[in-house]
């Protein structure tokens, strides 16, 4: 990368920004850690948008006949809260910690392609404001996340195109951004780290990887199809000109259930890191969580039709797809045995790391049961499109992926910001999260299974859906107390002087704990060797591999114990900064708004892109001086 | 810590107690009414249970295992290494497999037998979907208007008690289309479901799918649209008429017959108003709906030959009963007003002109 050095005169006059610090260096970084962090405190204000989102579905279903939206309103906000917690929040705050602890995790420097990776963000925030400005421009996505054609197509608001565009530049960030992080693991990894001697964090990141590498061309082509039926009349899912409208069914869960393993198995590889780390035990059966989060990506694309149960597929195809989505339970199943066998015996340390991790697979649990059912095939008839599918999603991807995001944030900020959030505050606001999440989503098994459709903006009296609908309502408005507990207790830790007293306060396992909190711009000052899985925890802990028993390392013993401290690292050569990954990304909205307005539009985007992509070519390998 | 831990789940038993005694809920997948949606509860039924003996090991486990190894004030203990036992792990993979693989079988023997021919004596109705309401159309050969046309009906599907009823689900849209694209009926995915009688099976443009039910006893089985299907999918909403041998046949013969002309002057006004062209060009009802026996014939709208027969209890897509008079008036001063989107036009109707045509339709038996 950098070490490729292009003569300054070839620079025809191009500088590259040195800045490291200061707010302009947000805008031209490519550091890894930096970039991560824009990824997560992004993310995480989506997470609040989606939130706020929710609360407005939950206060409009909280009364019969409510009034607070109307059918308009509640279409799009429904539809712009999943699209922005799949999108906006869990695939970029996954990405936020691949980002961020991939390279510290392995032993680089930085991600392989550093300039792609602020490509990568700044291509997801411009779609995410592209998708969010359809509310001042005509209308926000109003046909649910799944965008089931010919409704998508056909629908006369302009909100579906926004949402066939939207998702097109948030899929070429993800796409890049993955082929990146991919190419980081297999080829960037400390000397001796074989791939067996990667954390389980990091399997699960190759996996998701490779599962939107192989997942984001389909709906890519799935969402081309749906523009150009919106916008150059087309009829690709047209059935009266001969389209098919369950083509688009096929190529959207083709991609969609691929990407639920997407949004899950991040938060598999944090918990697979804090549970060892918060019972002092290494976790039980390594290979065969890693094996079987591999097993999960490849079978993940032959269940994709368990979502089309009541299509009409016909026999033959149900009962294939319920077997397969039977045999995906067992990968996904198997992972809760091994982390109850990690924390079996061990010395349990319920710090709010542990406790979301915890919580995450205790809640995991209730969404694989309910998940089973829905293998069911006939049992699904009844179940699929109604709340008991809402509140099984939500056990998965809030009970499990965000409870897991949340532990990985505990876990982690004291490496990232060199303090530590309040640990009381952090408790409190878990205990105030699993009761709210509990009471909003738990009841949702009934009222689908007593015959509340999803993605109805109201419901009569009559059904006896009242009662559940308010106890769901209350409950939502208690995760949002937990929350804002969590956003007060970043500012007043982060009002607090920087400083550790102690630079592995969770006495951790993995090499990201060997450089200093928070890591410096070169991550280590020498890569440290690697000689086993959890280099860390074996420098410090030397076990009787015939007791099991575990003895601390005598001080002074191990000289290596501190090989990846920093001491200045001077000579250490990192990538410049660089502002064209950002003028590159900022032609894809241009083309996007093009594309509903004016090819003149779409002119001057591609021309800015162009003109990022040729400066990006083009710019000297290092900023001078 | 403990206690919270348990009274959360001391909470979630609570809830499905709970659940499980929730008389009011009036369509309810859990209190079936025929065959179909009986034996999809009696698969969901025992794999529900199944599911909580495995919630309480495993939750149960996690909790007692929090417990009993949480870290105590004051130790500082060393436990013992274990990094994985394969005799272990093999074991507590296979057993959930040979749990599955037992839940699969009756599954799958019932995924066919829901799929299966219809017997020979099974009423045939094609359902249509239209944005939002439903239509129906029944095809047996004795169900036949005196015109020799198929019977129809909309929003409520009138059948008889313990007789097979083989439904075709068509996505029927696309008749209404109007300059204004927010008043053209788009032709778009619905599924029709009514959960006391059978789960839900899609209604796909370009496709005709089956379901295959039948009702135990006389009643009102309230139903709706579960596939999202634009701005009032919440609003598409069907019942199920259930009617004993005798009424069944009573029905049968008074919907072959055609409207008959009013003696009460309102409802001729009415008729009248109906049957030609509003003044000052604000269009004409007989552009979508159709009654038998007279030249109204259209098909994009709901049929109204039996508008206020008795089984015909709900009107433009189950939101209002038929016998509301007020909800009916509001509905023709201003579709849109009581249903967003909604794709009847506003003829801008008078109070007298809505009077008429109100009593109209309900003399419409």
């Amino acid at each position: 990368m950098a070490s490729l050095s292009v003569p300054a005169s070839s620079s025809r006059g191009m500088r590259r920004p040195s800045a490291l610090t200061g707010f302009w260096s947000w805008f031209t970084t490519v550091d890894h850690k930096k970039i991560g962090l824009m990824y997560g405190f992004s993310s995480f204000f989506f997470f609040v948008v989606g939130g706020i989102e929710a609360l407005l579905i939950r206060a409009q279903l909280a009364q019969p006949d409510g009034t607070i939206l109307n059918a308009d309103q509640y279409n799009q906000i429904f539809t712009m809260h999943g699209l922005t917690m799949v999108f906006l929040f869990v695939m970029p705050m996954s990405a936020a910690f691949f980002n961020y602890m991939i390279p510290l995790m392995i032993g680089a420097r930085d991600v392989a392609f550093p300039r792609i990776n602020a490509f990568s963000f700044w291509a997801f925030i411009m779609g995410g404001l592209f998708l969010y400005s359809s509310f001042f421009l005509g209308g926000a996505p109003n046909g649910g996340w799944f965008g089931y054609a010919p409704n998508s197509t056909t629908d006369p608001t302009i909100g579906m195109t926004f949402y066939a565009l939207g998702l097109l530049i948030t899929g070429i960030a993800s796409t890049a951004g993955a082929v990146n992080l991919a190419v980081t693991i297999i080829n960037m990894r400390a000397p001796g780290m074989s791939l067996f001697r990667t954390p389980v964090f990091i399997w699960m990141g190759l996996v998701v990887q490779f599962l939107l590498a192989f997942s984001l061309p389909i709906i890519t082509v799935a969402l081309f199809q749906l523009l150009f039926d919106r916008r150059w009349d087309t009829a690709f899912y047209d059935p009266t000109r001969g389209g098919d409208p369950v083509l688009w069914q096929h190529l959207f869960w083709l991609f969609g259930h691929p990407e639920v393993y997407i949004l899950i198995l991040p938060s598999f590889g944090i918990i697979s890191e804090i549970i060892p780390v918060f019972s002092r035990k290494p976790l039980f059966g390594y290979q065969f969580v890693v094996f079987s989060g591999i097993a999960i990506g490849f079978i993940g694309f032959g269940v994709w039709a368990h979502h089309m149960f009541a299509v009409g597929l016909g026999p033959v195809a149900n009962t294939a797809f319920g077997l397969s989505t039977a045999i995906i339970a067992i990968p996904t199943g198997v992972k809760i045995f091994n982390w109850m066998g990690t924390m079996y015996k061990g010395d349990l340390w319920f710090a709010t790391p542990m406790l979301y991790s915890v919580g995450a697979v205790a809640m995991f649990v209730i969404g694989g049961l309910s998940g089973v059912t829905h293998a069911i095939v006939p049992s699904d008839y009844q179940q699929t499109d109604t709340y008991y599918i809402v509140a099984h999603f939500h056990y998965v991807l809030f009970g499990g992926a965000i409870f897991g995001l949340f532990s990985g944030m505990y876990f982690w900020w004291p490496k990232i910001f060199g303090r530590q959030l309040n640990e009381k505050a952090g408790k409190w606001q878990f205990w105030v999260q699993i009761l709210g999440f509990n009471l909003a989503f738990g009841p949702m098994h009934i009222l689908g299974l007593q015959g509340m459709i999803r993605r109805e903006y109201t419901y009569p009296a009559s059904l006896g859906l009242t009662f559940w609908n308010q106890i769901s309502t209350a409950g939502a408005y208690l995760i949002a107390l937990s929350v804002l507990m969590f956003i007060i207790n970043v500012i007043r830790t982060q009002r607090r002087p920087k400083g550790l007293a102690n630079e592995d306060p969770w006495d951790a396992r993995t090499i990201e704990w060997m450089t200093s909190c928070p890591p410096p711009v070169h991550n280590f000052d020498e890569i440290p060797t690697i000689h086993s899985l959890d280099e860390f925890w074996h420098r410090k802990y030397v076990e009787d591999h015939k007791t099991g028993t575990l003895v601390p390392v005598q001080a002074g013993a191990a000289p290596e114990h501190d090989e990846g401290r920093p001491t200045g690292g001077h000579a250490i050569h990192l990538p410049s900064p660089s502002f064209w990954p950002l003028v590159a990304a900022i032609g894809l909205p241009i083309i996007g708004y093009g594309v509903l307005y004016s090819w003149w539009l779409v002119g001057i985007g591609a021309f800015v892109m162009l003109v990022g992509f040729y400066g990006w070519a083009l710019e000297p390998s290092v900023a001078e001086g | 810590m403990r206690n919270k831990a348990l009274s959360v789940l001391g909470l979630l038993a609570l809830m499905l107690v709970l659940a499980a005694c929730a008389p009011n809920a009036t369509q309810s997948s859990l209190d079936p009414a025929g065959p179909t949606a009986q034996a999809e509860k009696d698969l969901f039924v025992p794999v529900f249970w199944t599911a909580v003996a495995v919630f309480v090991i495993v939750e149960g486990g996690i909790v007692l295992i929090a417990v009993k190894y949480r870290r105590k004030k004051g130790r500082d203990r060393m436990p013992p290494q274990m990094h994985g036992n394969t005799r272990l792990e093999i074991g507590w993979t296979i057993l959930p497999a040979v749990v599955l693989a037992v839940v699969m079988v009756p599954t799958v023997g019932l995924i066919w037998d829901l799929a299966r021919a219809p017997a020979p004596d099974a009423l045939h109705v094609t359902v249509k979907g239209y944005q939002w309401w439903w239509g129906y159309q029944y095809t047996d050969q004795d169900m036949v208007t005196s015109a020799d046309k198929p019977l129809e009906v909309a929003d409520v599907l009138v059948i008889p008690e313990d007789r097979e009823v083989y439904l075709s689900l068509e996505s029927d849209g696309g008749l209404i289309v109007n300059d204004d694209p927010y008043k053209t009926d788009y032709q778009v995915i619905h599924s029709f479901w009514a959960p006391r009688l059978f789960g839900k099976q899609d209604v796909v443009p370009g496709r005709t799918n089956h379901i295959l039910f039948s009702a135990d006893e006389p009643g009102v089985y309230t139903g709706q649209c579960a596939e999202f299907c634009g701005l009032e999918h919440a609003r598409m909403k069907f019942r199920i008429e259930v009617l004993s041998a005798a009424d069944w046949a009573a029905w049968v013969a008074n919907e072959k017959l055609g409207g008959a002309d009013s003696a009460d002057a309102l409802a001729a006004k009415g008729q009248e108003l109906f049957m030609n062209p509003l003044s000052d060009g604000r269009g004409s009802c007989t552009a979508c709906h159709a009654i038998g026996g007279t030249d109204a014939g259209a098909i994009a709208g709901p049929n109204l030959t039996h508008f206020a027969a008795d089984t015909h209890s709900c009107f433009a897509g189950c939101n209002w009963e038929t016998s509301d008079i007020e909800a009916l008036k509001a509905w023709l001063r201003d579709p849109e007003a009581v249903k967003l989107g909604a794709k009847m036009p506003n003829y801008q109707l008078t109070d007298d002109e809505i009077d008429a045509l109100v009593a109209y339709l309900y003399t419409l038996k």
